[in-house]
Parts: structure tokens; sequence; C-alpha cells
């Protein structure tokens, strides 16, 4: 039992209940009772009480024994096609940033099919140190096992200190297997990294119980630490001609092709429109738009503005567009410079997938609904009669 | 076919509120209900079973209050349900969660497939999927859309990507999890509310299903959060008022001069 | 108001709720307009297993044997008919069919049809109604004429609720002409039967999701085994079926003015003019109360009846007339009333509320006018009197 109240000094005086971030605490009996399941042991209440009544007993994990022969940061590089996402971009020049807090060697991994000759020279020109590179035909296209079996290989013989991924559909998938192979830590979707200058350790923020709560992670007793990061939180590196760097290719192991999953067909539908996640402007429709055949205007707002097109929960239901479309909750997160909102109520399940956006645009018809009352910018009218006069003032 | 879907209770988000004074979580009159997308997992485990016969057995962690999740999951066509409920396991991060729920899918035995949604929406990590994969070292897709096949010991899927999808060959038994456009979950027949009302959930304990206990709970976490804060709640901004053309133009000017575009 | 309800009934109340707001709710204007049977909605509310909440558990029901389960498809209409009066009568239409077969059918027939009725495969219609033989029940044409294993039927039915879509028509026809009422039988016809068609589909005021339609029978040859009962006993069939099966239809009147009061209730608190709430003025406030006023007695008189029926009372003529002709009265004013709350958007097809208006009409004609029930009810009164002494 790691949290202890002591009835004795407790006064019942409920400090702790209002400050429990989880709502785990209640009074019972004029005395504090913590529920288990909700807390998460982060210690708020002992240093809120007044009598001193509540100790947490840090019981954690043994620390393992070679915490110190783990050095380096890795960026997983992420590549379709010969092209790395731009989210590992970003994470370069964040593991650069995070290496002159601590002396380390950034290296950027990737796994492909050497069908692109430049992958390497791009990424150290991008900010890696060094590149590890796994060359083989089987490794063109994500397999969850093939390329966790390689990182896993990778990982345990080279001992790095810290694993950093973006959060996409392979990161996600990806990560979490590496680390439960590595029975190590793994910190999913932050949107902030630091180094704590006192332990040395990653300390990763993200967000919880849908952007409600912020939470610090850290990886204390095991190695590596490991995160999935979000797109957009970091800007990526202008690439540094002047920069050079040492490639490592490591041969594929054949043992490492898994035999029981196999990519059959990569289907890419999403034509000549910008990802939603890679966007810097989305713009997103929802109830209001009363139909699928008003989308084609926010198309058009989109392609003037040179962003994504995203949808609510109530418009994908419709069927007016299709799921891929979806921000929020049951569909992705995204976090642009600009998020365009028209008619767009804002519940809470949307607005969990949308809120960090650096600038949020609002158009809707009521004044009063939540998601004017959160927007930078805030536009009441008729959005069929507005879009069609921005984009003509963008065209201008 | 025999099916296994994972559920989580989760807290209703459309309820969860923050009190503006403590920044903290409100968790009154707050109700708990089925992971969302774990409603997607079990709806096509149910129409796999009624296609190629076989059972579901619905699996959960947490309080014993969780036992409400389990029993809507029968109303909705599972028919078994098993409740890992245990003070052991209170605290723990996704490697010792998914090593928990792993233990307890070995004890049930004789699966074929391992369904569950994408994530959990109070947690958001996606990671307990994979990691039951690997502890029970069989094979894994994500964010599946779509079912094409399902025969011979193995399936055909497709997995949703930023760019559209990939299809996906996988020998059975897979960890499958899946995203919201896979199908239309039913509502609860009457026959099945009838039947849940019946149920009989099955606890397991830590003991139960032999875990080694050092590989539970905050002793089996490596990670562990330091610190819970509240992120600046957004506060409103410039109301752009006027006739439309001015509407219009104004947004621009200040998009522009905020550099956005 | 607590009525009790039962665990079962309680399920069946919040099934046939979840039914109608996901699946009737987004649809039930749109069938409205077109005229047409939401199949698809009736394949919902078969797969929630509300097809058969009054039929027996031997026969794929609920009901324990022997009980009739009045009151379960009390719930389960009343529910449906909140969001949609049309909609809920796949299931309301297909009771008043399948009604007499549970009373009167031998375990032959039963076998045959309740299962699939109890399943949702197949609806089922009742036909009484002729051109010149509406309230005078009597006064049917429709023919039976017996030749040797086989009954001939010829003539036409008019405004037969979930005509077309039904599988199974139960079907009065004069067997004896010359006995009057005494000559009418009750027949169980499958659709498809050589000789009997589908006549005019009739375009109607309200109610215009569900199906109705003449139905036409030339030389229409059924075997003698189609017999409902006895011969010459299709008119004591009908007025005993009508008896269990008019809660059936108060409950339809019911839901529409429930739901009609519900969204007038929401309309009111969030519809502001003169810079505050609609329902902040005491007049409308009033009209309010007399609306719920009126829908709580209609439910409690249709919940007692029914639950009367199930707990075996078989001579429950003037409550189920009470019940019919108050509920669809209510239902009647209410509607009117909720459209006035509405004000003119009360008037728009875009609101749901002229729809419910338009519905409301019909229940206080089919099933027995509400002359027809004040008749009952009066012919009640004169027996119990007369009894007393």
């Amino acid at each position: 039992m790691p949290i202890k109240i002591n009835k004795e000094t407790c006064v019942g005086c409920g400090a702790c209940v209002s400050q429990c971030p989880f709502g785990a605490l209640s009074l019972v009996d004029n005395c504090a009772f913590v529920e288990e399941t909700k807390c998460k042991f982060c210690g708020k209440c002992a240093t809120v009480c007044p009598c001193e009544a509540i100790t947490v007993v840090k019981e954690e994990m043994e620390a393992k024994d070679d915490l110190g022969s783990y050095k380096d940061i890795w960026v997983f590089a992420e590549q379709k096609k010969g092209q790395v996402a731009g989210v590992s971009f970003e994470l370069l020049a964040k593991a650069r940033e995070l290496a002159s807090q601590k002396p380390n060697t950034v290296w950027a991994v990737v796994l492909h099919d050497g069908s692109n000759a430049a992958i390497c020279d791009e990424l150290i020109k991008k900010g890696a140190d060094k590149v590890l590179s796994v060359s083989a035909p089987e490794l063109k296209d994500f397999d969850d096992l093939t390329y966790s079996n390689v990182l896993y290989r990778l990982a345990k013989e080279r001992k790095p200190e810290i694993i950093l991924c973006g959060a996409t559909t392979i990161g996600r998938a990806l990560m979490p297997r590496v680390a439960v192979m590595l029975k190590t830590g793994l910190t999913a979707d932050c949107t902030q990294l630091h180094i704590d200058p006192e332990t040395g350790l990653l300390i990763q923020t993200r967000p919880a119980f849908g952007g409600n709560i912020m939470a610090r992670i850290r990886c204390q007793n095991t190695r590596p630490q490991m995160a999935t990061v979000r797109h957009k939180v970091f800007a990526e590196m202008e690439p540094d001609a002047s920069r050079s760097g040492e490639v490592e290719a490591v041969p594929f192991n054949k043992e490492d092709l898994s035999l029981r999953s196999k990519v059959l067909e990569v289907v890419e539908n999403i034509g000549e429109q910008v990802k939603l996640t890679d966007a810097n402007i989305i713009v997103s429709g929802g109830r209001g738009m009363k139909g699928p055949e008003n989308f084609a205007l926010l198309k058009e707002l989109a392609e003037a503005l040179g962003g994504a097109v995203g949808a609510s929960r109530a418009a994908v239901d419709a069927g007016w567009i299709p799921y891929a479309h979806q921000v929020g909750q049951t569909g992705k997160t995204v976090c642009p410079k600009v998020y365009i909102a028209c008619g767009i109520s804002g519940q809470i399940q949307h607005l969990v997938g949308m809120q960090s956006s650096d600038v949020i645009v609002a158009i809707n018809k009521d004044p009063e609904c939540p998601m004017m009352k959160i927007a930078n910018y805030a536009i009441c009218g008729d959005l069929f009669e507005i879009i069609p006069l921005i984009i003509k003032e963008l065209k201008k | 076919m025999n099916i296994i879907v994972t559920i989580k209770q989760v807290p209703d988000a459309a309820n969860v509120r923050i009190n503006p004074e403590t920044k903290t979580l409100v968790r009154e009159g707050v109700e708990s209900m089925m992971n969302p997308l774990d409603a997607y997992a079990l709806e096509e485990a149910v129409r796999l079973k009624e296609k190629l016969g076989g059972k579901v057995t619905v699996v959960c962690m947490g309080p014993p209050m969780a036992e409400a999740v389990l029993r809507e999951a029968i109303s909705l066509g599972a028919d078994e349900a098993v409740l890992l409920s245990d003070r052991a396991v209170a605290g723990s991060d996704t490697l010792a969660t998914s090593y928990a729920l792993s233990q307890t899918i070995k004890k049930i035995g004789d699966y074929d497939l391992i369904l569950g949604g994408k994530q959990a929406i109070d947690g958001d990590t996606a990671q307990v999927g994979p990691g039951i994969a690997v502890n029970l070292d069989i094979p894994q897709v994500t964010c599946v859309r779509k079912v094409r096949e399902c025969a011979d010991g193995k399936m055909v899927v497709e997995r949703m990507t930023e760019e559209g999808y990939d299809v996906v060959e996988v020998t059975l038994p897979a960890v499958v999890t899946v995203v919201k456009e896979i199908n239309e979950p039913r509502i609860a027949s009457l026959k099945g509310k009838m039947a849940a009302k019946r149920a009989q959930i099955k606890v397991m304990t830590a003991a139960d299903i032999e875990a080694d206990l050092t590989r539970l709970g905050l002793k089996g976490s490596p990670t562990n959060v330091v610190e819970i804060f509240s992120p600046d709640a957004r506060q409103g901004g410039v109301k752009i008022e006027g006739a439309p053309e001015e509407q219009a133009k104004s947004l621009v000017t200040a998009l522009k001069e905020a550099q956005l575009l | 108001m607590n009525y009790f309800l039962t665990e079962t009934e309680q399920m069946i109340k919040e099934t046939a709720r979840e039914v109608a707001q996901k699946y009737i709710k987004p649809v039930a204007a749109e069938y409205d307009e077109k005229n047409e049977f939401a199949w698809d909605v009736q394949e919902k509310i078969a797969e929630a297993g509300l097809c058969g909440v009054y039929i027996p558990e031997t026969y794929g029901g609920i009901c324990p044997e022997g009980q009739m389960g009045i009151m379960n498809l009390v719930v389960a209409v009343e529910e449906l008919s909140k969001v949609c009066g049309g909609i809920s009568l796949g299931l309301a239409a297909t009771a008043l069919g399948t009604i007499p077969l549970i009373l009167f059918g031998n375990e032959e027939q039963k076998q045959k049809y309740l299962p699939a009725i109890a399943a949702g495969e197949k609806l089922a219609a009742f036909a009484l109604t002729e051109a010149c033989a509406g309230s005078n029940a009597g006064g049917i044409h429709t023919t039976a004429r017996k030749e040797g294993d086989y009954y001939i039927l010829n003539g036409t039915k008019q405004w037969i609720t979930n005509g077309n879509v039904a599988e199974m028509y139960t079907v009065i026809a004069m067997t004896d002409k010359a006995r009057g009422a005494r000559g009418a039988t009750a027949f169980l016809v499958d659709k498809g039967t050589p000789g009997f068609s589908f006549g005019k589909k009739e375009n109607k005021m309200g109610i215009r999701a569900s199906s109705t339609y003449e139905l036409v029978f030339e030389d229409c040859k059924i075997p003698a085994s189609s017999i409902l009962g006895k011969e010459g006993h299709g008119f004591l069939s009908a007025m005993k079926t009508f008896d269990m099966s008019r809660p059936g239809v108060a409950a339809q009147a019911l839901g529409i003015a429930a739901g009609a009061l519900e969204d007038a209730v929401d309309y009111a608190r969030t519809r502001e003019q003169f810079g505050k709430p609609v329902i902040s003025n005491q007049g409308l406030r009033f009209l309010l109360a007399d609306m719920a006023m009126k829908v709580e007695t209609a439910r409690a008189m249709v919940y007692a009846t029914a639950r009367s029926i199930d707990s075996g009372d078989r001579n429950c003529s003037k409550e189920s007339a009470i019940a019919k002709c108050y509920a669809s009265d209510v239902a009647m004013q209410v509607t009117t009333d909720a459209v006035q709350v509405f004000g003119g958007y009360g008037y728009m097809k875009e609101y749901p509320m002229e729809k419910r208006m338009r519905d409301a009409k019909i229940t206080q004609i089919y099933e027995g006018t509400n002359q027809i029930q004040r008749e009952v009810i009066g012919q009640c009164l004169i027996k119990e009197a007369a009894s007393k002494k």
C-alpha cells in the first residue's frame, strides 16, 4: 500500500481532497480516504497535508545495475518510400538540443530498402551526428514484427540511453513492442521533452485525460528511456550542408524477418491533399456544414491556405466526409499552427483532438458555443457567406 | 474461432471537468463507461463469431466496479467475461498492465485472436495492445479499419495509415487493434441485456494468473509520474465583428500579421 | 412517477428508447416525407429483440407460458412512438395481427408463424375493415366459400396497416352471410397465396412511415386448416382481440403525446423571446402543466389496463376502450398544444412537431373510432348496472 494515511493525526480538513488531481481522495468518517484505483501516486496530497498525516511510500521498480553503460540519443527515422517523416526531422533537432545539455551523440536509426541513396546524408544535414542504416529489400514497408526485431537487436547490443520516435501510426505500433522487449518504460504522445539538470533523466511531458491534465513522466530505473512525440511540437532544423557525420551500415539479419505478418499492399488514397497530421493549417467542418456537398467549400479554403481538411465526429458520422479526416477523441489528434473550425460547436470530444493548436479560428452562428469561447479569433456569422469572402481575400 | 477482447473502463470524457480554482480533475458525478474504441473491437469480435462460430471472451483489468463494463459487453454479444482485480496491480504503467493482461489471457487460454480498441481515451497510450502481443509472442496489427478475410489461421486486414491504408496479412493468433471506421456497433438487444443480468463474471487475482508480483503495480512500472499540472486553459481571444466582408478581411489581416500565412 | 416496471419491462423500455434515438430519430422525417415503410429501422427493431415481447417463450418470445405480454408491448410501443408514431406500427400492427393467433390459434398454427414473428423475420396484419364496413364491422362483404378441404376468399379489405409488408394476414370473412355477425370467420392467409394481391397504396395524412394497403382476394384458395378458431367465431375473435390490442394503440397515442411534451418542455426552456426563455411565462407553463396532466393520466390508465389484461382479466372491454379513447384524445390535444408551444417552428416541417399532430389524429379513428369506444364504454355501463340487480 504505497499511500498511508495516519488516522490519528488526520484532522479531516480536506486539504488533500481538493488538491488531488485525480479525485482519488475523499473524506470518510472525517478522515482522508484514498481510492487506490484512481490514485496515480503523484504525492501531491502528502505535500499539502498540514498535519503530515499522509506518507507516500515510494514503492518503485528496482534499478537495473548497468544504467551507467547506456549512452547516446537515438531517433528512429521513419521512412516511407525513402522519404523521411517530418516528425523524425523535428526529433533530430530536439535531440540535438537535449544532447547539448548532456554530452551525447545523436544517432538517427533508419530501416529502409536503400531506394533513396541520399537518405542518410539528409539525416545528417538535419541534425544526426551518426546514422545507423539497416538496408534490405525486406525493410521497404513497415512490418511490426520485422522492424521491432531489428530495432530491439540494435538497442540491446548498443545500449542507447534515449530512444525517440514520432507518435505516428508506425511509431505507436513499433515503440511499444520494442519497449516491452527491452522491458523498459515508454511514454506515449509527448508534447515536451527536457533533461532534468539534477538527475540527468529525460523528463517527458504528455497530456492525459484528453488534455485536461499534463503529466511529467520519467523512467528512472531502466534504460533506454523511450518516448513517442507528437508532430509539430518541435521545429526541424534548416538543412546544414556543412554538417558531416558517420554512416554505419548494419547488415539485415534474416532471423529478424517476420514470417507471421506481411504487408501485401500499400494504398495511398488521400491524393494530392495535405496529410492532416502534417498540416500547418487545418480547415475543419462540423454539423454546421449541413451536408457533404459543402465540404467542397472547405477544400477550396484549405487549398487557398495550403492546408488540410478536417472534420468533427458529427460530420463523419453523418457520412459527409471519410473517417480519415476526423479530429478528436475517436479520430486524430492534431496540433497545427492554425485550426479553423467551421460550424463546429466544440464538444469536449472534439476539443481534446485540437486544443493544442497554436491559433484557433472559429466560424459559427452561435456566439456562445464552446469553440467560439476558446477561439483566438471568433467570427460570428454564416459560414457559407464568410468562407467564400475569406477565399476571395486570400486570392487578392 | 475464439476471440478475446480487452476492454477498459474509462471516465466519460464529456463529464470530466477541471476545478478552476485547484486546477484538478473533478470526478464527482462523472460516470464510467466502456472505452469507446473497445466497443468497436467488441462489435467486430461478435460479427466474426456470428460468421465463423466460437466464442467471445471479454477481459478487463480494474476495480470491482469495472464489472459493469463487462456486463455491458455481454449485453452486446460477448459470451464470457473475466475481471482481473487485485490491489497489486494498482499504479501499473503500460508495461505492467500488458504483463498482467497477457498473464490473464494465458490463463484463459485457447484463443485465436485478441481484439482491442486502438487506444483508451483516458490514457491515450495505444501501448497495451502491442505489449500483450510481445508478451504472448504473437504478431500484431494496429489501427485496423477493416477485416477483409479471416480463414485458415490467417487474417487479411487493412491498417489505417496517414496516407491511406496498408493491406496486411497476419497469422493467427494475433493481436489486432481497431479504429472507429471498422464498423457501427449495435445496441444491446433485449436478450443480451437479460443475459448480462444473469452472467457470471469471473474475477481473477494476481495469484490466479500466476503473476510475478515484482512485475505488477508500481514495482513493475518503469515509468512514473513526477508531476501533474493543468495546462493553462485557453482563453477566448478576439471577436471579429462587422459585416461579413469586413470579418473576412480582418481575419486574413490578423493571420498575416501574426505570420501564420 | 414510479409505475413499478419489472426488470424486464425496464429493459424493454431502455432498449426501445435506444432504438428510437439511434435508428428512428435520424430518419423519421425522411420516411414520413417519402410515405414509405422503414425496412432498415424495422430490422433494427428486430435485432434489438423487441418483436417478441408479447409472444410466449415457447414460441421464441419472452412471456412466461399462459401469460399475455401486453404491458411489454405497451412499454415498447410507447417508447418507439415518442420518436415516430408511424414506424412504431411495424411492431404495434403486427401485434394486432398476431394476438388472435396467440388467443385462438392451434399448436400447428402457432408453431408455423410465431417463432418467425417473435424473431422479427415476419410481420403480421389484421384485416377487418372494408369500404362499407368501418365502425359497423358486422357489415363486411368479403366471403369465404367452403369447397372440400379449401375455402375460397373473395372481396376487398381496405386501409390495412402493414399491408404488403406483412407475411401473415388475419382476415375476417363471411362464411355464412345469413347468420350476420355470427357468420364471420377468421383465417390466416399468407402473402403470396394465388388470388391474394395488393390494391391501392394509401396516401395518408399521418403515420406515413407505415404501410397501408388495400387487400384484394379474387378466388383466393386457402386450406381449411387456415381457419383461426372455429367457423362463425370470427367476429367474436375480433372483439376479443380488440379488447387486448387497444392498449397497444393507446400506447402509440401515449408515446406520440409524451414525445411531444418532452420536446415542448426542452424547446420552451431554450427558446428566448423578450430576452428570457419562453418557459418563464406562467401562461406557457400552465399550458405545459395541462399537457403533463393529460399525458400522465393517460399513461396511468394505459399501464393499468395492460397489467390487468396480463394478470388474466378477460373482461376488459370497458378499460381497454377507456384507455384507447382517452389516450388518443390526449394525443390530439397535447400535440396540438405542443405545436402552439413551438409557434411558427411548430408549423414547419423542419421540426418534428407538425408530424406528431398529423400522426396523432389516426389514433382517434382506427381500431374503433373514439365514438365507437364511447359506445363500448356506455354498453358496459349498462351491463354492469344491470348485473348488480
